[in-house]
């Protein structure tokens, strides 16, 4: 679209102004209990200034930065899928009459959204749940409306995280569409300003209410090579060649065993998975007995009884389970959906408390599949 | 292609209220719903295989296939065993009240892809509910098929569903009906055994022949072994899986199988397309 420009730390602010005034709910990352998570915001003072994150298996922590960038961190535990896949939502309530009933479907709200510090990962997390609640048979109205009201201010990573493998996945760090603005942030002892590119007319009309200039070709090469530099520290790779004939084949592979003895079967990789998408339902009715809901809650194929039918669980083991996650974000997925449904963004590993690291797995079962092949 | 496309700024996940028409005692534990829309709506349009999402008030939603209407009749039919929470509440329904009803939806058995072959149909159990509106299609055009023969197994006789049908099936249609029982009572001459060995018993000619099975994984295992042994090809083997399942329409993750997800691309599936996954622990 248009040639990218610069604004600075005000134009940034005034953004903000500018989409709450067309009537946008910004939200964007913030701190909150040591952690960096995606919350309404009213300015850039709500952003995590000077903050960066450390990230591992298992571990992630808040530092603070010699500077005062913005951006300076990479994902935490929240992904923008809590607002356009609310995790808990009522789906209808009825009401009873004698031995009659009337269901009343739940009012479809209509919030709009603008998400402030969206990244590349992030972006295709969010592409790959439209193909499942949009563009199939059937469509969830409640995240079709969420989606396409949502304003995207996309965000290029100034630094990989720990966890990181989105250039393993494909999916960053550059961000390429389906944003309306994309900033790359630029802090140097003289400058904090942010080279914008325009990636929509809703995008453009807003910018026109900002204060900016053209941006130079030095300055629009220095955000070039900020991303690259990013690409170059990816905390973690995956080697993704035949990866879902590798996992189809070793279904019954030993290292599944072996992961179930670490497994705590918490569901914490699922909840902090930007694609993962399962839900349940529950109906609950008052005390009267005469008015009942029903509602949808987010739910992990970790859970209990995910797989319950009468006479048990299908997956009853860890190992199961563990499997099940696995294969569906890298083999099973691309069968349905026809991608992957990892995007790299590293959570699972970072969220899981005995630090089981989906890359390292599969890395075994790739290493040993291929000596169990050779013929002996 | 199964199911409808779902019509612009219909919520799936809502049901429609649809009252009994007739509540019909099948067995001991096993029950028929014959449903009809309230308000009169136009009757729905269903796929022989197809399943709906059943609610009961305050209680809870479950999938249950569509076992009719018997020719002639209007009202969708769901045969159904009492086993939990739902399905006992919904047996507790009498003629005149309501139930919240979402459907139809899944894939079908292969009805028209069967013209000018011969038909197996095995069941276990309840399995021959949602078989019982293939075996209705196919006999609306009984000279479209060759032989047309039904297997049906379960635990003792008195589990038998739809008893009073055979005979029809039998004299009018010249169906192939075998029966056998796990655990013979008194009265029963039939036999006794696991359906599989029944397929000796009956006449089809395997390399031209589709077969259609439903019962407990276990029995369609060796069903699909034992048909595979007579010749059937695998590509004419159908066969339908059960799990949890929540929404029916792709959206809860519940019943994923491999890369299939029952809902949407079952519970009717062409053997050989989940040939991998059937079988391995835990799926
Ligand atoms: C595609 C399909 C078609 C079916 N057709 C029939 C049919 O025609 N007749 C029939 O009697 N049964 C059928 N079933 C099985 C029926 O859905 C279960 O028996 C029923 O869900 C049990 O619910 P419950 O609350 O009575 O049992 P509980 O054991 O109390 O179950 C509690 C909850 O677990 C879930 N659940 C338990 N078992 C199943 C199951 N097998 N499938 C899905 N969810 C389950 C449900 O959400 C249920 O509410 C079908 C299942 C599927 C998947
Ligand atoms: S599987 Fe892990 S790395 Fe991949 S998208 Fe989900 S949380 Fe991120
Ligand atoms: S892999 Fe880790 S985060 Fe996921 S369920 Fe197991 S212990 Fe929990």
């Amino acid at each position: 679209m248009n040639a990218p420009v610069i604004i600075d730390r005000d134009g940034l602010n005034r953004l903000i102004s500018v989409l709450v005034g067309m009537g946008f709910q910004v939200v964007g990352p913030t701190v909150r209990d040591e952690a960096i998570v995606y919350e309404p915001l009213d300015s850039i003072k709500d952003l995590p200034e000077g903050f960066t994150d450390e990230q591992d298996g298992g571990i992630y922590r808040l530092k603070k930065r010699t500077d005062k960038a913005l951006f300076g961190y990479s994902v935490g535990p929240h992904s923008w899928k809590k607002f356009l896949h609310p995790p808990e939502r009522r789906l209808w309530g009825a009401e009873a009459d004698g031995s009659d009933f009337e269901i009343k479907p739940e009012k479809l709200e209509s919030p709009k959204f603008a998400f402030l510090g969206v990244r590349a990962c992030e972006m295709h997390a969010i592409a790959i749940q439209d193909k499942v609640f949009i563009n199939g048979k059937y469509v969830d109205p409640v995240y079709q409306v969420r989606r396409e009201n949502a304003f995207f201010i996309a965000v290029n990573c100034g630094q990989a995280g720990g966890t990181c493998f989105c250039v393993s996945m494909n999916t960053g760090p550059n961000i390429e569409e389906g944003f309306d603005l994309a900033l790359t942030e630029i802090l140097d002892e003289d400058h904090h300003h942010f080279v914008v590119e325009v990636g929509s007319q809703q995008g453009a009309n807003c910018l026109a209410q900002l204060t900016h200039r053209q941006a130079r070709s030095e300055e629009v090469e220095a955000a070039k090579n900020i991303v690259a530099q990013t690409a170059q520290q990816m905390g973690r790779t995956l080697n993704t060649t035949d990866i879902k004939e590798l996992l189809y084949e070793n279904l019954e592979h030993p290292r599944w065993d072996e992961i179930a003895e670490r497994c705590l079967s918490c569901a914490n990789c699922t909840m902090v998975c930007p694609t993962c998408f399962c839900s349940t339902v529950e109906d609950v009715t008052d005390i009267t007995g005469m008015h009942a809901e029903r509602w949808q809650k987010w739910d992990s194929c970790f859970t209990m009884d995910f797989t319950y039918l009468h006479g048990g669980e299908v997956r009853a083991s860890t190992k199961s389970r563990y499997r099940q996650w696995l294969t569906h974000k890298l083999a099973s997925w691309q069968d349905q959906f026809g991608s992957s449904g990892c995007v790299g963004c590293g959570r699972c590993i970072t969220w899981c408390p005995p630090a089981i690291d989906f890359t390292e797995e599969v890395l075994q079962i790739r290493d040993s599949a291929t000596q169990l092949s050779e013929p002996t | 292609m199964a199911g409808q496309m779902q019509p612009p700024g219909v919520n799936p996940m809502i049901p429609q209220t649809y009252r009994v028409n007739k509540f019909i005692r099948e067995t001991h534990d096993t029950f028929s719903l014959d449903v009809v829309p309230k308000g009169g709506t136009e009757p729905m349009v269903f796929q022989p295989g197809q399943f709906n999402m059943l609610y009961a008030f305050g209680v809870g939603e479950v999938p249950i296939s569509i076992s009719g209407p018997k020719p002639g009749t209007q009202g969708m039919i769901h045969t159904i065993r009492d086993v939990g929470v739902v399905t006992r509440a919904l047996h507790h329904l009498k003629k005149g009240q309501t139930l919240g009803l979402r459907g139809p939806f899944g894939s079908s058995w292969p009805i028209e892809e069967s013209k000018g072959q011969d038909v197996v149909i095995m069941a276990g159990g309840i399995g021959l509910a949602p078989l019982r509106p293939a075996l209705y299609a196919l006999l609306e055009q009984r000279d479209q098929y060759g032989e047309i023969v039904l297997l049906y197994g379960v635990r003792n006789p008195e589990d038998l569903l739809f008893t009073k049908e055979f005979e029809t099936w039998r004299g009018k249609y010249g169906v192939q009906v075998k029966l056998t029982v796990d655990t013979a009572d008194r009265e029963w001459r039939g036999n006794v055994g696991v359906v599989n060995t029944l397929i000796q018993r009956v006449t089809f000619d395997p390399l031209n022949t589709v077969a259609m099975i439903c019962g407990p994984e276990v029995m369609m295992r060796f069903a699909v072994s034992e048909l595979k042994r007579y010749g059937v090809p695998e590509q004419q083997l159908y066969v339908t899986l059960e799990r949890n399942l929540k929404c029916a329409v792709g959206f809860c993750g519940h019943c994923q199988f491999g890369p299939a997800f029952i809902c949407k691309d079952g519970a009717v599936f062409r053997y050989d397309k989940v040939k991998p996954f059937f079988g391995i622990r835990e799926i």
